[in-house]
């Protein structure tokens, strides 16, 4: 490891006295430790990850091998698959400009996590603030309002479909339209069915929300909040002068968790259409992975999209790591 | 994990003033109020599916789930049991779930305990390595992983195909890979809390790093540990993602992802869609019951940062 390489003095010093402590094995036993894991850090997840950037500037149907030509100088005839070639930005081009899914996917993406910044994150905080305060059965309400988050997406997707069955559903029922002539369907239409996949999603991020947040609170200073008190303010302004600015770290992880899970929204929609494209629920990784399903793979541009969305997510993704080791940086 | 109402202190505190008492219980019954309406709407769909799976899908085609029941019945249960091979995506999911969590502990604990103890140079950016590989949305990757898991050849005793993709040791891989980001940041920041005098003392007794490693800090780690396989066990059991996307053959499918067929299979009767659906649920309903503050504890390990 790093131990070879030349330090300051002191630092030299300190390091030397530490490799006397380890004795040869141990540095076999420690590289070994933090080799292994590593190794699969990098084959599995960086190694795809810069690999989708290569990709994404490729043209590849996933037959043949990649030539470094550039397309433009290979032979292209019809019915023969052309290998995989350099294609330029032309992805980029064409996701921008004529893929008919990239921007209602963009539109929904962002749709998604504003719901969730704006609804269901908000109403788990509430929770956990009306919680923390030890009204009389809280943990009974923590319980309840907990169980979706144990659950699979997938199994969300199915049972909220019996809440929505046209004829038969809960909803229709109870407002009157489960008769063959003015059936409302919420999964169908493209209109609504996002809307209704964002309750579903909602009902499991709010209480998700919920438990971080608790985690937060139950950390804070309850003096702090006294002295609010005493100070004259009440609980509103004791909430977002005091309690809010002082949880800045949880409500950093709130964020990211918040961003980072609507970037990632996947399952319901997958569960809902049955594995198919279904007009109003265009999703950024549902794009993605239609590229390499079925018979025709478009691994360059399928790798396009998902460097658009690798790109969005560096931001929440950099905000978390800033707010996780800065503090370690200046020790 | 025992949970102090933090507000006692500054409710007795406090003198109760007449004026201000009233708007406090107005205050506390609306709270009530709003958490008995949130609570019933948050129990509303999961009762509603136990209701239709109780129920034959004859009836409910006739009066609709929202109507009294004239039978209550089991029987969508052992059907969905007995006409699926749901035994068999129960069993893939032991066999990928529980080598997945225990591999993944293992390996985020050795490095969580060498960048915690022996202050390398690249701690920082090691960490920042694994912990954004976890934060990545898992299709940036899939394209490439896709490809990856066709070109990667493994002996046939690992794998029935020769290939890393439909294979058990593929989706165990990636599920590692994957949950180790999030192990390891939650574990080093539980190690660097954890006292350094019996790490140091064991150093002078001339204690190897393994023993270090595997007597002292990993028993230490026991809180952590139990609070991270929880999280892990339900979090891989509950994969959807890689599992449609790396394994095409059904019947290798775990039990999370395998749902997507069983709903094709039994297009013609959502009630024993939902049966089936329930009975999948039941591993994670039992840690909701039994483990469900080790669960907690565990987003609380990862919320946090000591």
């Amino acid at each position: 490891m790093s131990q070879t390489v030349s330090a300051p003095p002191a630092a030299t010093r300190r390091r030397r006295r530490r490799l006397r402590t380890l004795s040869r094995r141990d540095v076999v036993v420690a590289t070994l430790m933090l080799g292994v894991p590593l190794l699969l850090d990098l084959a599995f997840i960086w190694v795809p990850a810069l690999a989708s950037v290569f990709l994404s500037f490729t043209k590849w149907t996933g037959v043949g091998s990649i030539t470094m030509k550039s397309c433009a100088d290979l032979p292209s005839a019809p019915g023969i698959p052309q290998p995989g070639c350099l294609y330029g930005v032309q992805n980029y081009h064409q996701a921008f400009t004529n893929y008919p899914d990239f921007w209602p996917a963009v539109r929904h993406n962002a749709l998604w996590l504003a719901v969730f910044l704006l609804l269901a994150t908000p109403l788990g905080m509430l929770f956990a603030v009306i919680l923390d305060r030890g009204i009389r059965g809280s943990r009974i309400y923590q319980s309840t309002l907990f169980l979706p988050v144990m659950l699979s997406l997938a199994l969300i997707g199915i049972i909220w479909e019996l809440i929505y069955s046209p004829n038969y559903g809960l909803i229709n029922t109870l407002i009157g339209h489960n008769h063959n002539d003015n059936l409302i369907d919420w999964l169908g239409n493209p209109r609504l069915n996002l809307w209704a996949l964002l309750v579903e999603a909602s009902w499991r991020q709010a209480p998700y929300v919920m438990v971080l947040y608790l985690a937060g609170l139950k950390a804070f200073d309850p003096a702090l909040r006294e002295a609010a008190v005493v100070d004259g303010a009440n609980p509103w302004q004791t909430f977002w002068r005091v309690v809010f600015p002082a949880l800045r770290p949880i409500n950093i992880v709130i964020l990211v968790v918040t961003v980072i899970e609507s970037l990632r929204a996947f399952d319901l929609v997958y569960i809902t259409s049955n594995g198919n494209p279904l007009r109003g629920l265009e999703l950024l990784s549902v794009a993605v992975t239609q590229n390499i399903v079925g018979e025709t793979q478009r691994i360059g541009f399928g790798s396009t999209l998902g460097v658009v969305l690798l790109v969005i997510s560096l931001v929440p993704i950099s905000i978390f790591l800033w707010q996780a080791f800065r503090r370690e940086e200046q020790r | 994990m025992t949970t102090t109402a933090a507000t006692t202190p500054a409710r007795t505190s406090h003198p109760p003033a007449t004026p201000a008492r009233r708007p406090r219980r107005v205050g506390s019954v609306a709270a009530q109020m709003f958490m008995l309406v949130m609570s019933v709407l948050w129990v509303t769909p999961i009762v509603f599916a136990l209701y239709v799976a109780l129920r034959p899908v004859e009836e409910t085609n006739k009066l609709g789930y929202v109507s009294l029941p004239r039978h209550l019945t089991l029987a969508n249960f052992a059907n969905a049991w007995t006409q699926s091979d749901m035994w068999r995506f129960f069993l893939n999911s032991v066999y990928i779930t529980v080598p997945a969590v225990l591999i993944t502990l293992l390996l985020a604990s050795m490095v969580a305990f060498v960048v915690s103890r022996l202050r390398l140079r690249f701690t920082i950016p090691l960490l920042i390595l694994f912990t954004a590989g976890n934060l990545l949305p898992q299709q940036v990757i899939i394209t490439p992983l896709y490809r990856i898991y066709l070109a990667v050849h493994l002996p046939d005793w690992i794998s029935g195909n020769g290939l890393l993709y439909n294979s058990y040791a593929g989706l165990i891989v990636i599920n590692i890979s994957f949950q180790l980001g999030f192990c390891v940041f939650v574990l080093a920041n539980y190690m660097k809390t954890l006292p350094t005098e019996i790490d140091e003392a064991a150093l002078l007794d001339g204690a190897s790093l393994w023993s270090r490693y595997w007597r002292l800090t990993l028993p230490l780690c026991r809180p952590a540990l139990a609070a991270l396989a929880t999280l892990l066990t339900t979090w891989i059991y509950n994969d959807f993602f890689w599992a449609i996307t790396l394994i095409s053959t059904g019947n290798k499918r775990p039990i999370t992802s395998a749902l997507a067929n069983l709903q094709g299979q039994f297009v013609a009767n959502h009630n024993m869609i939902a049966a089936a659906a329930l009975i999948a649920a039941v591993p994670t309903l039992v840690v909701y019951v039994l483990l469900q503050k080790q669960f907690i504890a565990g987003l609380a390990l990862g919320s946090s940062k000591g």
